[in-house]
């Protein structure tokens, strides 16, 4: 490497290690992101506050109640009417009600069956569908174990097998954590990269750069590469809190995921110093980098939401988020193992895009101030 | 006093305004995460890919695989005809479930015996995994519901669900009124975390505490357009719940707007705080952002707190987003009368005002 | 040393303009000069005159819009590298990385200019040597003083012995000793060396330490020569006055308004004049005139003003001010950061209606102690007043008696002049009729209803400096701190404000100031000379220049003694 080069990227990581801001991003805000999404964010219901109003209490009525009060799904609560238990609801006191009515035990086991009634409370959606699915559950063994205790067949027809494959126990943390290494890696490669470049601008020293006899190649790479380093710190990082901290398997390579991610991160690097070729001061350099980046790697990667379930034209922009490509990748690695036909398609869109923002950031740099 | 903090108010709105920066600021991140999380944040599932490998030589599985080509949920994309190809297209994320149906299904349902389908999901988004299950599962209860009905073997009983509040369970529901809260802290904060710090970097502050004016007087003054600011936007995201996204608003209007006065207080308050430590914008904006990110993933925005450890779940008892998220959820979507919303508008002003005061005293003591 | 033909800069018919906010705005307009091999050109001009324009064109940062520039025989523009491989350009700010240590500045230069590494040992010795900055290798550039930096700065301009050094104004907001330092090592540079120069500055009495020099004035070249050259018609033609019976503000004001004066100054106990031809100003019995030898600045405000203008006396609406006696007192101040003491003992006292100067180096305590006066501040010991209470618990009543104006000339940058105005105003409880009064007074007096809508960050240094003024006596203060009031703002924009500050004194406002240029020291009545926190003289401008050894010592020379006395105690 040619001495300017050199030291270029000298002065890169002395200014990173001295700028209580560019560690701020670079490592505390990785490890707050992963502590909050590793701890603090879970989509797994456990001991759902359920209401349960028994209108007339008899032998049966305990045996149906003993499946929630025994399901580790489930916490229950009784109440006296379905009023109470509604009010309770609204309160947000309990996610849900079953009640069983005045005649549970009359019309049981009568041609039409005795009505149960679930009242969920609708406006967190996902987990109203989630105890709907919790509550059919513990309803199908209610119905075998009646069916047991009376000595007769189950008389349902068509049981259902189900089989989850790659994270078998659906813990949230196996998904959220690998997804949330694709936020890191955008906020170093391309929120930390755009600011320092467009702190030279700001602070005058980039005029100073500039007339030295070091040519534009040079300035950018003595950017990227640093950047690049740092960035695979944060990598190793995730990935060591991700292994041993959360206990997130990683069924794949662990030199595929590297590759991966140096694809990914140079993509990110290009999107950042796109973004300070047009943006030369902090503030803006910051908010386009957020908006542009930031947000949908949150977002519109698949990382939390599924793309397939969002509006077409959504799920056509999600083809130009760099990220999208990436946490596909990521997800599959660390839960599912080498999938090349996963892997590939993926790490094409990647070498695409940075051929793309690096393409565009050389076209806009010049050796000029204007 | 009041003539002062007016200019000074005054000021800080032209200030704001004026600057095409400043403008773009408050304009277009709000509307562009407004539309993000509006139309991309949904856990509704559509058009699950998915793929059948039926064995079944009768005709009764028809019936149900009908039953899942009809449903706007799922949409097939394979039919295969052999065991080996349901790996693969498993784990090349073809499909995100492949619904098995083994060779007696239909001699078993026609003799009355209890037969069983398998459904293998991907679980690499073991929410998605999770939801995909309890679709397919209810699809399969109606179709042995109605083959139990058809041969006269009546279930003992069944249940009858109903979802108030959000009867479509609509994913939209849930999250538009959480954004009302997330983009009424995020603008207010902005307003508010930069205003001292960037008064100190142009040199004005100076000559702002030389002016009689005390620091009681700046502080309210920097506070009033966050404050304001904060209504606007609370208000206009409500709009745009309301008439673009067609969200229901069943509550008052007036218990809404003391849910913003209060949790404004808070917003405001430390906004404030960070303004007042800052030096440069750019510290400014960093601890908005480590502020705002905790605030926003702890508050129940996107999932529920329950499901969080419990030591973590007393952390979020001073969130004010926490609280202010279930009053405006209540307000919307249950129509929660003010006597029920009590319990979490008393944490909501002790916050503001805790907040607020702190606030006060860095002011005075971090003057110079 | 080569004396070829070819010139160390050559500009031909050079032309440029720049689009900001949808206008064009002409920077350069068909400049054409040579810079001759191995002296000092200094490049003059008032603010906004084209010099940075000028010196990022020859570093090959701009493309001219016509014309072309040329260094040592290249084009600056199509063969900038082989350009920037043989130059040293400092920029206005310095260009240090202010988070790597000195050492670190030197090493990065030395690798983008190429120093071979077996070189660097013995080069750095040699640059940090001359730059005095040998002890502070380890320091990080942030937490170097402004002329240190500006040295280190230099330093690093010069790793790679350029034979074209770019100097783009390397001594804005610079103390006296500092600057006086830079220059010496310019010189050498020049002598041992061989090297060209080109330095741009806003500093007149620097003009005359050049070879040559070459004057800009929006856009267009002036005037080109040696500063002696520039001098010579200026012979004869600048005078001393004293007068018995006027204070010396007053002979001012009487002589800036009589015919054919084109520039009347205050220096220390005599008003300078200088004339529209080789006569004297129309004399009066009790005036004493004596002819003096003219100064480069002299034919600089010549050549740009022209013939006298009528100047307006300031209409403050208040004739005198209430106060009297003393108005400013400190006993024994102190302020101590950690262990570090700013200001120490520090001990005056300022008079109503007295116009009294803190100067000092970068780091003396100046802004210190402004800043406590002002009760921005508190003091960690000692006494203080202003206008009989502390100002920092004092209540409003008391703040609104003063008045504060602040180097960077605090506005706010995107509100426009007149919001600027009204905002002040209703800082300071003026409403209604008295706030129109007072906002209409302030446009009148500083000329500035053309820019009231213009937002004041668009607005040009001299305006914005106007603006602040105007802000800062919308209230009408007994007492008006100046802190570096004209820094940056070319000698004509000074020469307005201190007439109006002449006028506010002569109206019995007290005011204090700081100020860097040791011209300005003259136009007070009284002077407080600081160094490391301590005061080290005060006194009558000529009761400081009578303290120093040299003879006929300026105000910079009685200053750099005393310093450079205290240094080697």
């Amino acid at each position: 490497m040619n001495m300017r080069l050199t030291g270029l990227i000298r002065k890169e990581f002395l200014q990173i290690i001295r700028d209580p801001s560019s560690i701020a991003i670079a490592f505390l805000m990785p490890l707050i992101l992963l502590l909050l999404f590793g701890y603090g964010v879970s989509l797994d219901s456990e001991h759902i506050p359920l209401g349960l109003v028994v209108e007339a209490p008899s032998a049966d009525t305990s045996n149906f109640t003993a499946e929630f009060r025994e399901s580790r799904y489930f916490e229950t609560f009784a109440y006296a009417n379905t009023r109470n238990a509604v009010r309770a609801m609204t309160a947000g006191k309990i996610n849900a009600v079953i009640v069983l009515k005045q005649d549970f035990a009359r019309q049981l086991r009568q041609p039409d069956g005795a009505p149960i009634q679930l009242i969920l409370n609708g406006v967190d959606e996902n987990t109203a569908r989630i105890i709907s699915g919790y509550v059919d559950g513990s309803f199908q063994n209610w119905l075998e174990h009646d069916a047991a205790l009376r000595g007769i067949r189950s008389e349902i027809p068509v049981r259902i097998e189900q089989r989850i494959w790659f994270n078998s126990e659906l813990r949230s943390r196996n998904f959220l954590v690998p997804g949330l290494i694709a936020v890191i890696m955008t906020l170093i490669g391309a929120l930390l990269t755009a600011l320092v470049m467009a702190r030279e601008w700001e602070r005058g020293t980039m005029e100073a750069l500039l007339v030295t006899p070091v040519s534009m190649n040079e300035v950018i790479l003595g950017k990227l590469i640093p950047y690049f380093l740092l960035g695979m710190g944060g990598l190793a990082l995730s990935v060591a809190m991700a292994l041993w901290l959360f206990e997130v398997p990683l069924r794949g390579s662990l030199w595929i995921l590297l590759a991966a991610s140096a694809l990914f991160l140079i993509t990110a690097l290009g999107m950042g110093l796109l973004i300070s070729s047009v943006a030369k001061n902090q503030f803006v350099a910051g908010q386009i980098a957020i908006i542009g980046t930031f947000l949908p790697a949150f977002i519109l990667s698949g990382f939390i939401f599924d793309i397939n379930s969002m509006p077409k034209i959504v799920q056509a922009i999600t083809h130009v988020i760099a990220a999208r490509y990436y946490v596909a990748i990521l997800q599959t690695l660390f839960l599912a193992g080498d999938e090349w036909q996963v892997i590939l398609p993926n790490a094409a869109a990647l070498v695409l895009l940075a051929a793309l923002f690096l393409g565009l950031t050389w076209r806009n740099t010049r050796k000029r101030l204007e | 006093m009041w003539k002062r903090i007016l200019a000074l108010t005054i000021k800080e709105f032209l200030s704001l305004l004026k600057d095409r920066k400043g403008r773009l600021v408050l304009v277009v991140p709000p509307l562009i995460q407004l539309l993000v999380f509006g139309y991309a944040a949904t856990f509704e599932l559509k058009q699950v890919p998915y793929a059948i490998y039926s064995e079944d030589r009768g005709n009764v599985s028809r019936d149900l695989l009908a039953a899942f080509r009809g449903s706007s949920s799922f949409n097939l994309v394979a039919q295969l005809q052999d065991e080996s190809r349901i790996a693969p297209l498993i784990e090349d994320k073809q499909v995100l479930m492949v619904l098995r149906i083994g060779p007696n299904f239909s001699a078993d349902l026609l003799s009355g015996k209890t037969t069983q389908v398998q459904i293998i999901t991907d679980g690499r988004n073991s929410n998605t995994a999770m939801l995909v299950v309890n679709y397919a599962g209810s699809i399969v209860k109606d179709f042995s519901g109605a083959w139990a009905a058809r041969r006269g073997s009546a279930m003992p009983a069944h249940i009858e669900t109903r979802a108030w509040f959000n009867p479509n369970l609509e994913s939209r529901w849930f999250f538009v009124p959480g954004i009302v809260g997330l983009l009424t802290l995020l603008v207010t904060m902005l307003v508010t975390a930069l205003s001292v710090a960037r008064e100190r970097e142009q040199g004005t502050f100076d000559q702002l505490l030389v002016t009689p004016m005390s620091p009681v007087e700046i502080l309210i003054g920097k506070a009033l357009p966050g404050f304001l600011i904060g209504i606007l936007e609370a208000t206009l995201v409500t709009l745009a719940a309301v008439f673009w996204f067609k969200v229901p608003f069943l509550g008052s209007i007036a218990t809404l707007y003391v849910g913003i006065f209060l949790f404004l207080l808070s917003a405001v308050g430390v906004g404030l705080m960070i303004s007042s430590i800052a030096v440069t914008q750019q510290q400014g904006l960093l601890g908005a952002f480590f502020f705002m990110v905790p605030a926003i993933i702890l508050s129940g925005f996107a999932t529920p707190i329950r499901n969080m450890p419990a030591i973590v779940q007393d952390l979020t008892l001073i969130n004010p987003m926490r609280y202010f998220l279930v009053v405006l959820r209540g307000v919307f979507l249950q129509g929660t009368p003010f006597r029920l919303l009590i319990p979490e508008l008393w944490p909501l002003a002790l916050i503001g005002i805790a907040s607020l005061a702190i606030a006060g005293w860095l002011f005075r003591n971090r003057m110079y | 040393m080569q004396e070829t033909l070819t010139p160390a800069l050559e500009a031909s018919s050079l032309s440029k303009t720049f689009l900001a906010g949808g206008r064009r705005t002409t920077a350069l307009d068909d400049v054409s000069f040579g810079v001759r091999h191995g002296i000092v050109t200094g490049l003059i001009g008032p603010d906004a005159a084209g010099k940075s324009t000028l010196m990022r064109l020859a570093a090959g940062l701009l493309i001219p819009d016509s014309g072309s520039i040329r260094v040592a025989g290249l084009d600056a523009t199509r063969q900038s590298l082989e350009v920037q491989s043989s130059i040293g350009y400092m920029p206005q700010r310095f260009g240090l990385y202010e988070d790597l240590s000195v050492q670190e500045n030197l090493d990065l230069y030395s690798d983008l200019q190429g120093v071979p590494i077996e070189d660097r040992p013995a080069r750095h010795e040699e640059l940090l040597g001359m730059a005095g900055l040998d002890p502070f290798r380890k320091r990080l550039a942030g937490k170097l003083s402004g002329g240190m930096k500006q040295k280190l700065g230099l330093a690093c301009a010069l790793v790679r012995q350029p034979s074209l050094l770019l100097l783009d104004e390397p001594t804005v907001g610079v103390d006296p000793v500092s600057r006086r330092e830079l220059w010496s090592i310019v010189y050498r540079l020049v002598k041992e060396r061989g090297t060209s120069v080109l330095l741009s500055t806003a500093y007149l009495d620097e003009a005359e330490n050049c070879d040559e020099v070459i004057l800009l004035h929006e856009g267009r070249l002036l005037a080109k020569g040696t500063p002696e050259s520039l001098r010579v018609p200026m012979n004869g033609r600048v005078f001393a006055v004293k007068s018995d019976s006027l204070s010396k503000r007053s002979l001012q004001a009487t002589l800036s308004r009589a015919p054919g004066v084109i520039d009347a100054l205050i220096h220390g106990d005599h008003v300078r004049v200088v004339m529209e031809s080789q006569s004297p100003p129309a004399s009066r019995p009790d005036m004493q005139i004596s002819p003096l030898l003219p100064r480069f600045e002299d034919s600089f405000v010549t050549l740009l003003k022209g013939p006298a203008s009528p100047v307006h006396a300031i209409t403050q609406g208040k004739p005198v001010s209430a106060m009297t006696g003393t108005v400013i007192e400190l006993e024994n101040l102190q302020r101590r950061f950690g262990d570090f003491y700013a200001v120490k003992n520090v001990s005056f006292s300022v008079s109503q209606g007295e116009v009294f100067g803190l100067l000092g180096a970068n780091g003396a305590g100046k802004s210190t102690t402004f800043r406590m006066l002002c009760g921005l501040l508190p003091p960690s010991g000692g006494k203080l007043r202003v206008a009989g209470v502390d100002l920092r618990h004092a209540a409003s009543k008391a703040r609104a008696k003063i008045g504060y104006m602040s180097q960077k000339f605090s506005l706010y940058g995107n509100l426009s002049a007149l919001e600027n105005l009204r905002f002040f105003g209703a800082a300071y409880g003026l409403s209604g009729k008295t706030g129109t009064e007072r906002i209409q007074w302030a446009m009148a007096e500083f000329s500035l209803s053309e820019v009231k809508d213009t937002v004041s960050g668009d607005l040009s240094l001299g305006y914005k400096q106007r603006l602040a003024l105007a802000c800062a006596l919308m209230h009408q203060p007994d007492i008006l701190f100046l802190d570096e009031p004209t820094s940056g703002v070319d000698p004509l924009a000074r020469r307005e404000f201190w007439r109006r500050i002449n006028e506010l004194a002569v109206r019995g406002v007290t005011v204090m100031v700081t100020t860097h240029f040791m011209e300005e020291a003259e136009y007070c009545d009284r002077l407080a000379i600081m160094a490391s926190g301590e005061i080290l003289k005060i006194g009558t401008p000529a009761e400081i220049k009578a303290g120093a050894k040299s003879e006929n010592p300026s105000m910079e020379d009685a200053f750099v003694e005393l310093i450079q006395a205290r240094e080697s105690a």
